[in-house]
């Protein structure tokens, strides 16, 4: 390789890091820059993973090592302002005002999860004891003990799914693919640490897509007792004691019931990021119906965007799982190593 | 002869080869989000009158697409048109809609039938 | 005189005419109810009726109400009717002075100058400048509304309306009309030099090139006829509206209101409609692309017996239209009467309700169905409750029947009216002075349509503000700017606008908007449209909120679940409850006052409390 090539991927996420350590492999010049002031995006706000329960922080480690190893160029704090194309280059100015040459970019500004306060029924934030599955995956992770905001054990927990998917109140009308996992997961967990306790996950589709993930729907039946009730919650209320009462169908049975919780778990959904939406007006990418980054060719080009030289990793592109973004983040590095090299045969 | 109770019941099975689809095909026709229905029970769950009795709107709905149309015309007259239900519709479904057109519709059948 | 003949076609047309109004009038005087008849009869002596002849000289004539909303097209209404209606005045007042007597025949004004051939009397020629210049206005008149025809943009119309057989008879021969008496006029005018500027200027010109004596009765019979014509086609052609609406102007004022059936006076009010299509311009159905459901259309079926469900139901009943329009037509409560009559034949039965236990309280609240599904607002106003200590009980925290309003804006009064009755019976027993409702639309129906004798009926924005202004609740300013959104069944449906404003000045800075008030939108999310689909009701919603967002705002506050949770859905906007913000500024008051006091402990000296103003405030 004679001139060496440079690529700006924007976001240092867990598909940003991959698929520029992969390119920094096929011996491209990687720059990396981030808007917060720590990379691995999403990934550090988890405790243990789907479907394996591995701790995220082995993930975190093996990206920072990476990042390591092959002398990534990371500009942290710093967000993507302007982007021209210039003949088959792109110059990208950042919010440092510093201009960075390239001749290919990749987008990895990732998700979002649901503001929770839109499903104002569910009162989250109105009800202290009303949490998001974040909330409870932050809990999980700095290890603090998990009570009820009256500082006493849940006895009763209920995993409201589907809040901002699959919810044209919400705007959403896709699924998110990975919350009722996370539900199952997460119910798990609690019941494990709380074995008294009765944990409901409410659902109106349970969507296990994956060999493990109904595997580990069965065990939360089988070892956990979980409980999963056939019916969208409609909403919350609080009794004078603080704790809350649900609202819900049993559709299977055909009556509607309602339930006193210790604590409410809202499944959030992904909603594209902030950078994402950045990146539709920056750079001009289209986006799908659904808001996320579109893909050139759904099939043979999942990576290309709208814009030649301009490539897509991870969740931008639509919920995907950790794994599922790993693949997705080597494929674009693959995708970008193509056209690069069609475009120095031109020259 | 069978002592044990496994007496041959009238099928309970719904006849979907011809069943009564008046007011499906006459709600179908003027609410046509009626069709997206993914039965999540939510609006029931919701429902004002369904707190205060047993009353099902999900299954009113289901009740219309199975053509069983005598059960429906009582049911539904416990309504409130409060409106929850199309609030928390996460189909959007205009359910009001569909509640008035159930109401217009019994009263229009059973105009024409007794005026034969 | 055998050339009198041509008279003859105005005659028959204004007998006609005249018959067929009278008998209309009578009969819809006949079909209203006994105690209006009264009601009438009784007003008729008093003066009232000057009242309601000013009110249709101003309106029928001179249409100064199109003319506040738009000049260009009031004009045009005012020159033609007022123009016309001073021809006439003043052309009675011309051959009462030729006269010198009022005995002469009724047609003779509208003949005059065919048959008065220019001899000179008392004031003759002021009256012909008079006459000239009043042709000339109403000729402009005629003139814009051909223009009309053609060009919308400069009348401020989005949409004229369609018309049928009898307007276009009518139509065609009032644009005949004055082209022909001006016609007419030039013709004597260069016969008899009898006229003035405009006349006997044409009439000199005309005598040039045509046999003046030979078209000179041809021309008047023509003139005669195009007001037979029009005349005999006027009842059955939108110009009804003009007598109607003098007819509805008197039974308005004699304190007549629209029943909960349709009856002769929902006719009347049907066919005052003038078509003006004002009605059209400020609906916002308009931005979702509804294009045939308003008013005006929804009238013009009802008298075309054309009207379906889809078009009934399908409105917001805020109330805009009802505001704009200028003949005062109650087209809300008309609209409702419409569906009362669509769903005669719907059942309901809720003889599950049960007589359940009212507790003893000073207030009732009643948070309503919607506010459920907002918990902000309801957790708010009990905490406010709580913490101004004050006795209530809330009616509806578990289970509870709706207000029945929504029932009401679908037309179902008997259904409400059971409702009604076991909400009722509730809150007079608990024996409380207040009721305190979160819900503009419950608002309406316990203010309007429930018997609650001893007790007031209070909107939480109306509430909150007594608690402030008795002091039972303080609040510190929060500042941040909000815009505040008048639900609709709260302004224009219970003319509450003062109050919420007021309450908020008490916490934040409010920006004035052009939309506010009589004129400010609805939200979308109006239970009363049955028909409008989501996505609909969310370009309505984009609308207004794309206009609040340029008044770049921190806050958008409303005062109705409803309007909060159509507004909240995209996120755009942090939307809030008036009671939500109460709440923050009583908590900010509180911690507020806990940290001077901690402040006022630390000191020992007497001398520094001067410090303490020093002390910076935390939000
Ligand atoms: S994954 Fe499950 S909870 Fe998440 S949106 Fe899909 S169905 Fe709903
Ligand atoms: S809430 Fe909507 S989608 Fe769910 S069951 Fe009711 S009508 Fe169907
Ligand atoms: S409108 Fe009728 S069905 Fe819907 S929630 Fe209210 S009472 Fe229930
Ligand atoms: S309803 Fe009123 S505003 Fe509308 S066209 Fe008729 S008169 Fe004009
Ligand atoms: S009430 Fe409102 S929505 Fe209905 S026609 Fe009038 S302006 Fe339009």
């Amino acid at each position: 390789m004679n001139t060496q090539k440079t690529i700006v991927t924007i976001g240092a996420g867990i598909a940003g890091i991959e698929s520029s350590v992969a390119l920094s492999k096929l011996g491209y010049r990687v720059i990396l820059v981030e808007k917060d002031k720590t990379i691995g995006g999403k990934i550090n706000n988890y405790y243990h993973l789907f479907p394996n329960n591995r701790p995220a922080v082995d993930i975190k480690n093996y990206m920072d090592e990476q990042c390591r190893i092959h002398d990534l160029t990371i500009y942290k704090n710093t967000e993507i302002n302007k982007v021209q194309k210039k003949g088959e280059r792109f110059s990208v100015t950042t919010s440092n005002d510093d201009i960075l040459k390239a001749d290919a970019l990749l987008v990895a500004t990732g998700f979002e999860y649901f503001n929770g306060m839109q499903k104002e029924e569910y009162g989250y934030k109105i009800y202290d004891n009303v949490i998001t599955s974040i909330d409870l995956e932050e809990k999980l992770r700095s290890g603090k003990q998990i009570t009820t905001a009256q500082g006493k054990e849940p006895k009763r927990i209920a995993f409201v799914h589907c809040v901002g998917s699959r919810d044209e109140k919400s705007g959403n009308h896709y699924c998110s693919r990975l919350c009722c996992i996370t539900g199952v997961k997460q119910a798990m967990e609690l019941n494990s640490r709380f074995p008294n306790s009765l944990v409901y996950c409410f659902y109106i589709d349970l969507r296990m897509y994956s060999m493990e993930y109904e595997s580990l729907y069965r065990s939360a039946q089988e070892k956990f007792g979980i409980q999963f009730i056939r019916g969208k919650v409609s909403e919350v209320s609080e009794n004078k004691e603080g704790t809350l009462q649900i609202k819900a169908e049993d559709t299977l049975s055909g009556r509607p019931l309602r339930m006193e919780m210790d604590l409410v778990v809202l499944l959030v959904g992904m909603v594209p990021g902030q950078g994402t939406e950045k990146m539709k007006s920056v750079a001009a990418l289209e986006s799908n119906s659904h808001g996320f980054l579109e893909s050139n060719d759904w099939q043979l080009h999942k990576n290309s965007s709208s814009q030649p030289g301009i490539f897509l990793t991870g969740a931008c592109n639509g919920p995907m799982s950790i794994d599922e973004t790993m693949e997705h983040a080597r494929s674009a590095a693959f995708e970008v190593h193509t056209y690069l090299q069609n475009h120095s045969k031109h020259e | 002869m069978n002592k044990f109770g496994f007496t041959t019941q009238e099928s309970r099975a719904i006849d979907y080869g011809q069943f009564d689809d008046r007011l499906l095909s006459y709600v179908q026709h003027h609410e046509p989000t009626f069709l997206i229905c993914m039965s999540c029970g939510a609006c029931t769950a919701t429902c004002s009158a369904g707190n205060l009795i047993d009353f099902n709107i999900r299954r009113l709905s289901l009740l219309i697409r199975r053509g069983e149309i005598l059960q429906l015309s009582n049911e539904i007259d416990k309504c409130m048109l409060c409106g929850k239900c199309t609030l928390v519709c996460p189909r959007g479904i205009n359910t009001r809609n569909v509640i008035m057109l159930i109401k217009k519709g019994i009263s229009q059948i059973k105009q024409s039938e007794n005026q034969n | 005189m055998p050339n009198n003949l041509f008279i003859y076609p105005f005659l028959l047309g204004i007998l006609i005419m005249l018959v067929i109004i009278a008998k209309r009038f009578s009969k819809w005087f006949i079909g209203l109810s006994k105690i209006d008849k009264i009601r009438v009869w009784k007003k008729l002596r008093t003066k009232n009726t000057i009242y309601s002849i000013r009110e249709a000289l101003l309106e029928g004539l001179l249409h100064h109400k199109i003319f506040k909303k738009n000049p260009v097209l009031g004009y045009m209404h005012m020159s033609l009717a007022f123009g016309w209606f001073l021809l006439i005045v003043v052309g009675h007042i011309e051959t009462i002075y030729y006269y010198g007597s009022i005995s002469f025949p009724f047609y003779m004004p509208v003949f005059f100058r065919y048959f008065v051939t220019g001899h000179e009397f008392y004031l003759s020629r002021f009256f012909a400048i008079i006459m000239d210049f009043l042709l000339l206005m109403v000729l402009s008149g005629v003139t814009l509304a051909y223009l009309k025809r053609f060009l919308k943009q400069p009348f401020g119309m989005k949409k004229t309306t369609r018309l049928k057989p009898g307007d276009k008879i009518a139509l065609t021969s009032l644009w005949c009309i004055f082209p022909l008496r001006f016609m007419a006029e030039s013709v004597s005018a260069g016969i008899h030099h009898n006229g003035s500027f405009l006349t006997q200027t044409s009439g000199n010109l005309i005598e040039h090139i045509l046999p003046l004596n030979a078209i000179h009765t041809p021309i008047w019979f023509a003139y005669s006829t195009a007001l037979g014509f029009f005349f005999v086609a006027l009842p059955f052609s939108r110009y009804m509206h003009i007598p109607t609406e003098i007819f509805f102007i008197f039974l308005k004022n004699s304190g007549i209101k629209l029943k909960k059936h349709v009856n002769t006076y929902s006719q009347v009010q049907v066919f005052s409609c003038s078509r003006c299509g004002i009605c059209l311009d400020s609906c916002q159905l308009n931005d979702a692309g509804i294009r045939n459901t308003q008013s005006v259309y929804v009238l013009k079926k009802i008298r075309d017996k054309k009207l379906t469900d889809e078009e009934l139901f399908n409105c917001l009943l805020c109330g805009k239209c009802q505001h704009d329009c200028p003949v005062d037509i109650e087209l809300n409560n008309l609209r409702i009467t419409q569906r009362i009559e669509s769903t005669l034949q719907y059942n309901s039965s809720y003889d599950y309700l049960k007589e359940t236990k009212a507790e003893k309280a000073d207030i009732v609240y009643f948070a309503g169905c919607m506010t459920h599904l907002t918990p902000a607002i309801k957790k708010s106003m009990v905490q406010i409750f709580d913490h101004a200590k004050l006795n209530y009980w809330f009616m509806d925290e578990d289970k509870a029947p709706c207000c029945g309003r929504p029932l009401m804006q679908a037309g179902q009064y008997d259904a409400a009216e059971k409702l009604i009755l076991n909400n009722q019976k509730k809150i007079l027993d608990s024996e409380a002075k207040t009721l305190v409702v979160s819900c503009p639309i419950c608002y309406k129906v316990f203010n309007e349509d429930y018997s609650l004798p001893g007790i007031e009926v209070k909107h939480h924005s109306e509430y909150l503000l007594e608690l402030i202004n008795a002091s039972k609740i303080e609040v510190s300013p929060l500042q941040q700017t909000v815009i505040y959104h008048d639900p609709c069944e709260l302004g224009r449906g219970s003319g509450i606008y003062e109050q919420p404003r007021e309450l908020l000045q008490h916490t934040n800075t409010l920006i004035k908007i052009k939309n506010e008030k009589e004129k400010s939108y609805c939200c979308g999310g109006s239970l009363a449209n049955i028909k409008i689909q989501m996505d609909e009701r969310y370009k309505i919603k984009d609308k207004a909120v794309e206009n609040y967002r340029s008044y770049n705002p921190d806050i958008l506050a409303t005062s109705c679940p409803l309007c909060k949770k159509t507004f909240a859905r995209d996120g755009k906007l942090a939307v809030h409850d008036i009671s939500e913000l109460i709440w923050m500024a009583i908590e900010k008051n509180e911690m507020e006052k806990l940290e001077l006091n901690e402040q006022l402990a630390k000191v020992t000296n007497p001398e520094q409390f001067w410090e303490l103003e020093e002390v910076p405030i935390q939000d």
